[in-house]
């Protein structure tokens, strides 16, 4: 018997304090296996932002640089100048980048900055206790939308396509949308982080990852639940695929 | 071949002191009156191959050091007033990571969008910690271009030696005026001292991933790095408090000022003397941590205090905590007189209000009177 | 003659998440009925003959417990 699935190198194998069925543990992992099949562990740099995944400099094993809530595009910035022969990722969920953090990543991306964002959309504000976030979507229940979300009756605006929305600006050449909330889905995702970190490696910048991801105990469901809504209610919202990709297919994946 | 003495604008001076003090990485923002100084490091910094970003806000910018930095970069920003309170979070993220950094703030009148012309409002934002928690970081006062180079120029070492941002903080005058000054030699980009704390770099050495972070959620473990920091503080404080004293062993009245204050009470004090009265000027150049003991000798020694800013009187808190209790417990000895909003006190005026105060004296009926000149 | 696999769960890593047991194709794995010692009852290979080492349930494991094996 040989392995065929084990364990990141790079991705330390304590339990995480996510919680079951959390999807920061899957994308946590697809970077791991990125990182270990790029062999650049030790030169691999992650920003973790305020959130739930401020915890990332926990389980990664390599380097890791926390700044204020949603200035983790400025900070990675900072780190990529000084840093430019390292992979540096910036870990964001959808408060941090969408909300708070929204000047930094749109100057961040339209200034080409070539570090790559991995940007976690779980609809909601996890570590916080389940308030709406930018993403969350019409209709969907947050501690501060008992009722849903209402854009227009209670002024609560409309989820942003971040993708989308970044791929209008001259700085982003590989912006991609997966989901980790089926593993056909998860492998298509492990594809676009690695692109874009092969990307990054080439010293081509603003390159981001956007992944939809479970978050069961803010959405008051069960983690299989939660899998299930992502595919029925985000999916068809946010739609998965290369939203742009203008890499020339020198060294592409 | 010594250097030879320039004609220069304050803020283009700090922008050459840091560029030869070795700055790799420069993250700026518009704000009058520091612009001259964003522009010359935009010139000079793409020149000579290095970073510079004008970054889409002062908080933006601010963690741009921090990364920079926590990279192992030399980084710097700079601001003015309503700008470097944009970076108080960034600041005191930057002091919970012990991340040395320099950050310049070309003060200007105060509150709000106030004024563009010089003040000294933000002496408490500085000196107590401007963001949020327990922490402190070094603050330097230029009173001339030569200064603002020099003190400049000394932050990247001493914000690498106590690993702390270094605050320099000059005003819209130091800044825009032009003075003759003599420019350090540039620092040999090679000799700076690493950092085995930093993020990257790691390739080939055997150590551990390091997490450059102020969060420590475990309360015990949180105090325990704010009292490491503390203890720290009191090693700063210990070596390097400087003061500039003129005349304070034979002035009846000492006046207390720093920065463009300063200069002012330079002027009284020459025209005092024309009139026969003793007047000194005791001006601190580190306003964190504080000259206390000198002024609390001076204070023993039965000398009067005059403080004279260009605020409604912040570092007059300072004067009177370093004096309390050194005569007979009064905190008496401590008067105070200030313009704010961009007014620059004018020698005329701290003269007068001396001459007021040194007659009370000698009528030694003295009410001590505080507040601003504005009855 | 699909591959034969294995997956092998650290039960005390695993946090009973149970979308491992959503994923196989072949219906390999269920719940355990026993805790393990966080109070998580986690996933167990209840038909491990079925196993083709597909690796789906490593794919979506938010906390990278399942190793997979291949003959």
């Amino acid at each position: 018997m040989e392995v065929v699935y084990g364990h990141p190198k790079s991705l330390k194998p304590i339990q995480t304090k996510y919680c079951p069925g959390c999807g920061h543990g899957a994308i946590h992992r697809l970077i791991a296996e990125a990182v270990d099949e790029l062999g650049v562990q030790d030169r691999a740099i992650i920003m973790n932002p305020v959130g739930c995944s401020i915890w990332a400099d926990l389980y990664f094993d390599f380097d890791s640089v926390q700044v204020p809530h949603g200035r983790t595009p400025a900070g990675a910035t900072g780190v990529k100048r000084m840093r430019p022969d390292h992979l540096v990722i910036c870990y964001q969920g959808d408060g941090d980048l969408a909300a708070i953090g929204t000047a930094e990543i749109v100057h961040a991306a339209n200034r080409g900055e070539k570090f790559t964002t991995i940007f976690v959309n779980n609809a909601i504000y996890g570590m916080t206790g389940g308030q709406m976030a930018p993403t969350t979507l019409v209709g969907q229940k947050a501690t501060t939308a008992p009722h849903g979300r209402d854009p227009d009756g209670a002024g609560m605006g409309y989820p942003i396509r971040v993708s989308e929305m970044l791929a209008t600006l001259g700085g982003t050449k590989y912006i991609a949308r997966g989901s980790v909330d089926s593993a056909i889905n998860v492998r298509k995702t492990k594809h676009y982080i690695k692109r874009a970190f092969e990307a990054q490696l080439r010293g081509i910048g603003f390159t981001m990852v956007e992944i939809l991801s479970p978050c069961p105990t803010n959405w008051q469901m069960s983690p299989p639940q939660a899998a299930d809504w992502v595919a029925s209610d985000m999916i068809p919202f946010y739609r998965l695929g290369e939203i742009k990709n203008e890499l020339v297919e020198g060294g592409g994946a | 071949m010594a250097e030879e003495k320039r004609l220069m604008k304050g803020n283009e001076a700090i922008g050459e002191a840091a560029i030869r003090a070795g700055c790799d990485a420069y993250f700026g923002y518009p704000i009058t009156p520091q612009n001259e100084l964003t522009a010359y490091m935009a010139r000079y910094m793409l020149d000579s191959g290095r970073v510079f970003i004008q970054a889409e806000s002062e908080i933006a910018a601010m963690s741009m050091v921090y990364g920079a930095a926590a990279a192992g970069g030399r980084a710097m920003t700079s601001s003015s007033s309503p700008g470097v309170s944009l970076k108080q979070e960034g600041i005191s993220y930057a002091c919970g990571a012990d991340i040395p950094c320099v950050v310049v703030n070309v003060a200007r009148a105060g509150p709000g969008l106030g004024g563009i012309s010089p003040a000294q409002g933000d002496y408490f934002q500085s000196t107590r910690g401007g963001g949020h928690g327990d922490y402190y970081h070094i603050v330097l006062a230029p009173k001339s271009v030569q200064e603002a180079a020099d003190l400049t120029y000394e932050a990247f070492g001493l914000a690498e030696k106590w690993r702390m941002p270094v605050m320099i903080l000059a005003d819209g005058l130091i800044g825009q005026m032009m003075e003759g000054v003599v420019l350090p030699a540039a620092v040999d980009p090679g000799a700076r001292p690493d950092r085995p704390w930093c993020a990257g770099g790691r390739a080939g050495l055997a150590r551990e991933a390091n997490h450059v972070s102020s969060c420590i959620l475990d309360p015990a473990g949180l105090e325990a790095s704010v009292r490491a920091r503390f203890e720290r503080y009191e090693r700063i404080a210990a070596e390097r408090t400087r003061f500039e004293a003129v005349n304070v062993e034979k002035a009846d009245l000492i006046l207390v000022a720093y920065g463009t204050a300063a200069r002012v009470c330079l002027g009284a004090i020459q025209a005092a003397a024309k009139e026969g009265l003793e007047l000194g000027l005791f001006r601190p150049i580190s306003l964190w941590p504080f000259p206390k003991d000198e002024l609390a000798r001076l204070a023993k020694a039965g000398k009067r205090f005059l403080t004279v800013e260009m605020s409604m009187g912040q570092m007059v808190e300072d004067v009177r905590l370093a004096v309390n209790g050194t005569v007979g417990g009064a905190v008496a000895a401590v008067d105070f007189f200030g313009r704010c909003g961009g007014v620059i006190p004018s020698e005329e005026e701290v003269l007068a209000e001396a001459k007021r105060i040194v007659d009370a004296m000698n009528a030694s009926t003295a009410e001590p009177r505080s507040g601003s000149a504005r009855r | 003659m699909a591959n034969k696999g294995k997956p092998v769960i650290d039960r005390e890593r695993c946090k009973g998440c149970l979308l491992c047991v959503r994923s196989c194709p072949t219906k390999v794995l269920g719940a355990d009925l026993s805790p393990n010692s966080w109070g998580y009852y986690p996933s167990k290979a209840v038909n491990e003959e079925k196993c083709i080492a597909c690796g789906n349930c490593y794919q979506v494991c938010p906390d990278a417990a399942i190793t997979v094996y291949r003959q």
